[in-house]
């Protein structure tokens, strides 16, 4: 009988569950042609850095994918949720790296309140200074190889940057939200929103380094949405 | 040291020791332009330690990392211009400089070791004037036998050995309060800011300081002449500091490519600002970061004030020209146009190579000597003014006429 009432329990929470979750997947194109990535010269004039190299680094301001898919967008619910609902930060902890003397990924995304690891997985020293504007900034050197120091950001802020002094070609951003609804698109552009949203309308901003931000609306019916954005070359 | 000679009172050693600061001093200005131009301030993000060690221990390996060569070179170099400055004023201004010496090194130990007291978090501010204390005191401590050299000299060491201390902690400040919000902007822009231009000022007082332990500065005071073209002189001087701050403000705020193209500025001779111009124009740039219409205006004003200063020392040279050869202000107009020329140059290269730190870290260093020779310049106008309205019969110069024709 304990066991029955458990199970019913368990397929209960399961369903309602199902209920909740939510997906908004899409594509963010770039419109127009993007300048042609350049070769990263100081790397290779670094005795150092350029070690760790046997190809060109190039710069990865317009990453462009298959049909005109555009990488590093960071896509995110702006407007749409339910009124004042507060999130609770996820567990898992995204890994902002640096290696080759190139931050990796260069555009990542977190809640307010997610443990972040930034590492230094190169056989030298690299300093991190966060240029933030609502956040508190922060510098710190990582002298070892495979160092790894965890921050936690405690109010949204869009494009966080992140610097190397030592190699001030380096940079890498951190897009900051105060819901766990947001993604960064992938190589081709795609792009998947997920987790507990009721079915609605929603605002999607995408928003990139370099092209900025466009925003589009969405409405979720059982559990599904697509969208696609367009950012023109700035 | 050296006893001061008896013909002038001011040792020939001493003035040579003043010429090594002032170099050492403009090496000084050299390094810090540098660390700004490759944006490597903050490879060492604390002080006054470096990554924990002591600022003379580092290893040899984390020195030559990177950005950290810059940095930390830039310290060192600074620390050892510190201590010249300190030897220099305890030699001009003699024996007499053992006791304020020893107070002001006293307080300054005293004062960090309150310091670390009231805050754990000011200890490496703690540390630095523990540091400069020590030396100072140290200072104050080596038996010197001369005499003070005359009152003008001697207030200048008293000047620089404030003021070398005060840049000192700016420049820590620009470090360790480098996220600190303050007016729109961070702590590290406003302390970076008011470093660079305390530096350029240090090294105008410490040109002067030699200037005025040299055997050149009584003589020029014993020209009467006329002094055609003063007001250029000293206008340019103004335009020549002035185009320096403005050239400050540009590297702090990255606007020194905020216009990629001369003599033009997007092809106009005023560029638009509305913000579909300013869309357009950081869509040029292969980085992030947009171009604000005040970087635009600033560019602007720094190349229009280099027009004015260019023909403001174009006719102070040409001024010059009425003096005979080897007279001071002869000499010093064609330093002055040499080096403005030069400067000019260096402004239009920096732009073409797209700001090249090696380039324009060469426009800073040769805008400083400017304004070095402007501020002598400066000087040898009055010390002619002044010498010529003096009532009492002059002693004549053998290599120059009583009275020095104005054509």
């Amino acid at each position: 009988m304990n066991h029955s009432l458990k199970f019913a329990a368990s397929v209960a929470a399961l369903a309602a569950s199902s209920a909740l979750a939510a997906e908004i997947s899409g594509k963010i194109q770039l419109n127009g042609e993007a300048p042609p990535a350049k070769e990263i010269t100081p790397i290779k004039g670094d005795k150092f850095c350029g070690a760790l190299h046997t190809k060109p680094v190039m710069t990865r301001t317009y990453v462009v994918g298959a049909d005109k898919g555009l990488a590093n967008v960071a896509v995110y619910i702006k407007a749409g949720l339910p009124a004042g609902k507060t999130y609770s930060a996820p567990a898992a902890k995204p890994l902002i790296d640096q290696v080759g003397c190139v931050y990796e990924p260069l555009v990542s995304v977190a809640m307010v309140g997610q443990t972040i690891d930034i590492k230094n997985s190169d056989p030298f020293m690299h300093n991190v200074n966060c240029q933030a504007k609502v956040n508190k900034g922060f510098n710190f050197a990582q002298t070892t190889q495979g160092q790894v120091n965890p921050r936690v950001f405690d109010k949204a802020e869009l494009a966080l940057k992140l610097i190397c002094n030592v190699h001030p070609w380096m940079a890498g951003y951190v897009h900051v939200f105060d819901h766990p609804f947001f993604a960064v698109s992938d190589k081709d552009g795609k792009f998947t929103i997920s987790g507990d949203l009721p079915d609605g309308k929603y605002t999607v901003e995408a928003n990139h380094i370099k092209a900025g931000a466009v925003t589009g609306e969405v409405e979720v019916k059982g559990g599904k949405a697509t969208l696609s954005l367009e950012l023109a070359v700035k | 040291m050296e006893r001061s000679t008896p013909s002038s009172g001011i040792s020939p050693w001493l003035f040579r020791y003043s010429v090594l600061v002032a170099v050492a001093t403009l090496g000084l200005v050299c390094i810090g332009g540098l660390v700004t131009s490759k944006g490597v301030g903050m490879a060492v993000p604390d002080w006054p330690t470096s990554f924990g060690y002591s600022m003379f221990a580092l290893p040899i390996s984390m020195w030559m990392t990177g950005g950290v060569f810059h940095e930390h070179t830039h310290r060192v170099w600074a620390s050892g211009v510190g201590l010249l400055v300190v030897l220099l004023t305890r030699w001009t201004a003699g024996h007499a400089s053992r006791r304020p010496l020893a107070w002001i090194g006293l307080t300054e130990v005293l004062g960090g070791l309150a310091l670390m007291g009231v805050n754990p978090l000011w200890r490496g501010e703690a540390h630095f004037l523990l540091g400069i204390g020590g030396v100072v005191l140290a200072a104050a401590a080596i038996p010197v036998r001369n005499g003070p050299a005359p009152a003008l000299p001697v207030r200048l060491a008293w000047a620089a050995l404030v003021l070398v201390q005060v840049q000192g902690s700016l420049g820590g400040l620009r470090v360790v309060l480098d996220s600190w919000a303050i007016g729109g902007t961070t702590g590290g822009v406003v302390f970076g800011m008011i470093h660079g231009c305390l530096g350029q000022m240090f090294l105008a007082l410490v040109a002067c300081l030699a200037l005025s332990l040299s055997p050149w500065l009584s003589l020029w005071g014993r020209i009467r002449c006329e002094v055609p073209g003063a007001r250029w002189v000293f206008l340019g001087t103004a335009l020549v500091f002035g185009q320096l701050l403005v050239g400050l403000w540009m590297r702090h705020q990255h606007a020194g490519l905020a216009i990629p193209d001369l003599p033009l500025a997007y092809g106009q001779w005023w560029p638009r600002t509305d913000p579909e111009s300013l869309v357009r124009y950081s869509s040029r740039r292969e980085g992030v970061d947009v171009i604000t219409a005040l970087q635009v205006h600033m560019h602007m004003v720094h190349r229009l004030q280099a027009i004015l200063a260019f023909g403001t020392i174009v006719m102070a040279f040409r001024a010059s020209r009425h003096h005979p050869g080897g007279h001071p202000l002869r000499r010093l107009g064609s330093a002055w146009i040499i080096l403005v020329g030069a400067q000019f140059g260096l402004g239009i290269f920096t732009v073409l190579t797209d700001r090249a730190a090696d380039v324009a870290t060469a426009h800073v260093a040769v805008g400083s000597l400017t304004l070095v020779v402007g501020c002598w310049s400066c000087w040898a106008v009055l010390a002619h003014q002044i010498a010529s309205r003096r009532v009492e019969p002059f002693v004549p110069v053998p290599s120059l006429p009583q009275t020095l024709p104005v054509q």
